[in-house]
């Protein structure tokens, strides 16, 4: 008769009372987040309530923000429309993530790869320095010393290229246009997408590095065909966290924009607006009613970076896994 | 026999470098002599044809000699030189700015003064800063007691606990580090300062850059908890020690100078954030030594204050602003850098 | 003679690691490096296919003389020098977004070479390694879903894509299990008819059982020597230099 194999015995520990509190404790520290982030779509979403349930679909759909009031502080009539707020948001984050993402791809290759290493280290003090700047740092000097080039640029792109819808300017009116926002908000994420590409690329497995200058080849086919592949969906995430950064950008938009209500795909139209910079507007003389209604524009900002920030994560999360 | 000297023999020749930089010249000239010929003008004239000129010569010439794959390369390295020129200008550019124009209206006596019989567009020698220091300062001190066992909390869940929840709340981290200013901003203003306080005071303000803090606190911290090597930890269980005391009398001391690291890095990241400051502190003009009640000042708010005040006195005011805002922004990078690199040492 | 070097030293910033290396190698022959770890075997065929230049702080001195010009003369294109001397890593390193048909190819990619029939040299590429028979039917697969000792071969065909004349393998079977290590041991015997081997290899049975030359290394406290360097049959039969006695025979190691 074979003696038959044992079953594995079960062990448990009862952790100590104090160990019980300290995780307890140490627990609910962790769930503060998830607590503060229902907070937050809870309570804005109950002010805007009345709001959104308002006007329905319009919310996101129609331009229009007015609201009239009575003597007495009661509303007569109220419009209140994020889309062109949208629009410009999603406007300024897209020309910020355009202009910045090859400008930050190309520095930290440069860095990581071209560059001497006494170059290689002030570079990338200096870029995580400006990381650290102030918006509303970028917001006043975006205001007083860029703009007049950046609309430089924006007459030169019109000139030659102005026959394309996106670059019309009707009517003329060339300044504070959604293109100069944008190149404010390209220069402050650059140095946070340059930081995580950087990050990154340093991480390109160093056999298969190696395997390709064995295979004869030149500093950028191997960049190629080894780096820029591992690299692809940890950049990818990047670029869109620097997205939801511009998209939830208040000050610097604010100072350099024009806000007008009504929709505006021209970028380089002195027009335009996004939903950070209405809130800062309109908050200091709002009504009681109006104040819901910027609540529930936030609300709508919140899940749109929300959303934004998610995707950033499922995209990064995914290269570990396939890079290698 | 004697050892022959260490060469270098793939480092580039005197004749390479020299070529190379005969190279530079001919396309600085060519650059010149283009730019005069066409309408093009203004300095950035010069630079994009300097730049387009320099990589079509030095690409024809290395294509001559070695082949389009070094060809290729060649003018890859000088896009990507390219780039990072264009990354780092901005910088120069604005500390230029603000050390240039904030110098002007940087007195001794804007330390010492408040607006509360100022406004921004009086001349320089009235009013001052000291109500938005004290400001900041409060501001950001109410924020960190309240940030800091927040924030080391999650970190410690995350390393130490381990439980069933560290992805969510690894991704929850992540979000809120996302949640824009002005949001954080609304959400103060909706849930407590409408329904409870109902008038503007610092604590509201310290209480919107709680949340921009804890992220940054417990994502760093996760960081310099996960290096401490796992013995420590065994060390002290083996010795009788519980999971707290561990944690407490071991790995937190272990830590403390990346801890103290994180927290520099959560201050960096509210003390210049406008957006919830004014929606909820009311911008006082006066020094207020009370977070709970009455306005509050702070240098963001003075800074927008000023600029939006219009004058050329008070855009000085401005620039004076943003220069020591960025004194402060400075030292807490360079302490934060010095610790890091006294760790590793 | 297709490949010598000559009074080859090698440095990490100030330490001197190799000392005076001179091996000529014969067409079409299979020499390995044998040695304890450490004496420099790897730094020395790293610096025959400039890859040595790579880490920081490294310099060398002496020539490499392919076909009779030194690969270090100054004006050299060093990716040109890397097609004609090829290399075999100690691990396994297919590169994964690529396919297998993609990976064997991918040297020509790199360098930007022409070549009118690409099947035709795919094909043979994998008949050479040995791996054409486990892989025809699936060219289109992930580079990375083959076992390691097959990915070891599609490194070596990889490798002879690109038409070296000198292929170098730096201790290729020491990931592998032995029944890898025997076929690639046949691969090997079968390219040398077409190119020079030089394999680095802790294992003296291998180096028995694949090389025609084989050169004994040692770092006796200092920088790593060439102690003594005859026909494989001599070598291990009857080796003149008492230090290289006391390795084969396992008296150190």
């Amino acid at each position: 008769m074979s003696a038959s194999i044992p079953q594995p015995r079960l062990i448990t520990t009862q952790p100590r009372k104090s160990d019980r509190v300290f995780r307890g404790i140490v627990t609910a520290g962790g769930f503060s987040s998830l607590l503060i982030l229902g907070l937050i779509a809870i309570f804005l979403g109950f002010r805007g309530f009345e709001v959104i349930r308002t006007e329905g679909f319009r919310f996101i759909t129609s331009s229009d923000w007015s609201i009239s009031t009575d003597d007495a502080g009661n509303v007569l009539e109220s419009h209140f429309g994020l889309a062109a707020m949208l629009v410009g948001t999603i406007l300024c984050a897209l020309t910020a993530v355009v202009i910045a993402v090859p400008i930050s791809i190309g520095t930290s290759l440069f860095l990581n790869f071209y560059a001497p290493n006494f170059l290689k280290r002030i570079l990338t003090t200096l870029i995580d320095l400006m990381a650290a700047f102030p918006s509303i740092l970028f917001g006043i000097w975006g205001f007083l010393v860029l703009m007049p080039s950046a609309e430089y640029w924006a007459k030169l792109i019109h000139k030659y290229f102005g026959f394309i819808p996106l670059f019309e300017i009707k009517p003329y009116v060339v300044t504070r246009s959604p293109f100069v926002a944008g190149v404010v908000l390209a220069i402050m994420i650059i140095p946070i997408i340059t930081s995580i590409s950087r990050e990154i690329y340093s991480q390109a497995p160093l056999d298969r590095i190696q395997a390709a200058y064995a295979l004869g080849a030149t500093k950028w086919a191997m960049i190629r065909a080894v780096v820029l592949p591992h690299g692809r969906n940890g950049v990818v995430g990047g670029a869109m966290l620097g997205l939801g950064r511009a998209m939830g950008e208040t000050v610097a938009v604010f100072t350099v924009l024009n806000i007008v209500f009504q929709i505006n795909w021209h970028i380089l139209l002195g027009a335009g607006g996004n939903v950070a910079s209405l809130i800062i507007l309109k908050f200091g003389d709002a009504s009681p009613y109006e104040i819901r209604a910027l609540m529930a524009a936030g609300l709508v900002l919140f899940v749109l970076t929300l959303i934004v920030n998610a995707l950033a994560d499922f995209i990064v999360r995914h290269t570990s896994k396939s890079g290698r | 026999m004697s050892t022959p000297r260490p060469t270098r023999p793939w480092t580039p020749s005197l004749i390479q470098r020299l070529t190379d930089f005969l190279v530079v010249i001919v396309s600085m000239i060519l650059a010149v002599a283009v730019v005069e010929v066409t309408p093009l003008k203004g300095k950035l004239a010069y630079l994009f044809a300097f730049f387009l000129i320099y990589i079509a010569i030095s690409t024809v010439y290395r294509g001559m000699r070695t082949g389009s794959a070094a060809a290729k390369n060649n003018v890859v390295q000088a896009l990507v030189a390219f780039a990072a020129l264009v990354a780092i200008t901005p910088i120069f550019s604005i500390l230029f700015t603000v050390v240039s124009k904030g110098i002007k209206g940087i007195s001794f006596g804007i330390f010492t003064r408040d607006m509360s019989l100022a406004t921004p567009t009086d001349p320089l020698t009235s009013g001052g800063l000291l109500h938005a220091i004290t400001g900041t300062l409060t501001l950001v001190l109410c924020a960190l007691i309240m940030s800091v066992p927040i924030g080391i909390l999650t970190a410690l869940y995350l390393t130490e606990i381990r439980g069933r929840f560290t992805r969510p709340i690894r991704f929850l981290v992540q979000a809120m580090s996302g949640v824009p200013s002005i949001v954080a901003g609304l959400f103060i203003l909706s849930a407590v300062l409408y329904p409870i306080t109902k008038q503007y005071s610092g604590f509201m303000g310290s209480l919107a850059l709680t949340i921009l803090m804890i992220p940054t606190i417990a994502r760093t911290s996760e960081e310099v908890l996960k290096l401490i090597p796992n013995d420590l930890r065994e060390a002290g269980v083996a010795l009788g020690g519980t999971q707290w005391r561990t944690v407490a009398m071991i790995v937190i001391p272990a830590a403390r100078s990346g801890l103290v690291t994180a927290m520099i890095l959560g201050i960096a990241r509210i003390a210049g954030e406008t957006a919830p400051l004014l929606l909820l502190t009311g911008g006082g003009d006066r020094v207020n030594p009370n977070p709970f009640s009455g306005p509050m000042g702070s240098l963001p708010y003075y800074i927008w204050k000023s600029f939006n005040a219009g004058s050329p006195e008070a855009i000085t005011r401005a620039w004076a602003g943003l220069l020591v805002l960025l004194v402060v922004v400075f030292i807490l990078f360079i302490s934060a850098r010095l610790l890091v690199n006294r760790k590793k040492a | 003679m297709t490949l010598e070097t000559r009074g080859i030293h090698a440095w990490f910033g100030s330490n001197h690691v190799l000392s005076d290396i001179n091996l000529a190698f014969a067409d079409g022959s299979v020499t390995a490096l044998i040695g304890p770890s450490g004496c420099g075997k790897s730094t020395f065929i790293r610096t025959i296919n400039r890859m040595h230049e790579f880490i920081p702080g490294a310099a060398m001195a002496g020539e490499v003389l392919l076909d009779g010009k030194d690969v270090y003369a100054p004006g050299v294109d060093v990716t040109k020098i890397r097609l004609q001397i090829g290399m075999v890593f100690q691990k396994p390193n297919p590169f994964p977004s690529m396919t297998i048909g993609e990976n064997v190819l991918s040297g020509l990619k790199l360098s930007q070479l022409k070549v009118e029939n690409k099947d035709e040299l795919l094909e043979d590429c994998l008949q050479r390694a040995g791996l054409w028979n486990e892989v025809k039917d699936r060219l289109d697969a992930h580079g990375g879903s083959l076992s390691g000792g097959q990915q070891q071969r599609l490194c070596i065909a990889r490798a002879l894509a690109v038409k070296p004349q000198v292929l170098l393998m730096d201790e290729p079977c020491s990931a592998l299990d032995p029944g890898s290590t025997l076929r690639i041991e046949e691969t090997i015997r079968h390219l040398s008819q077409t190119m020079t081997i030089i394999i680095v290899t802790h294992n003296m049975q291998q180096a028995a059982r694949v090389s025609d030359y084989t050169a004994f290394f040692l770092a006796d406290g200092g920088p790593g020597q060439m102690i003594e360097y005859a026909p494989t049959t001599e070598i291990f039969a009857q080796p003149k230099d008492q230090r290289t006695e006391n390795y084969v025979t396992g008296r150190f190691g």
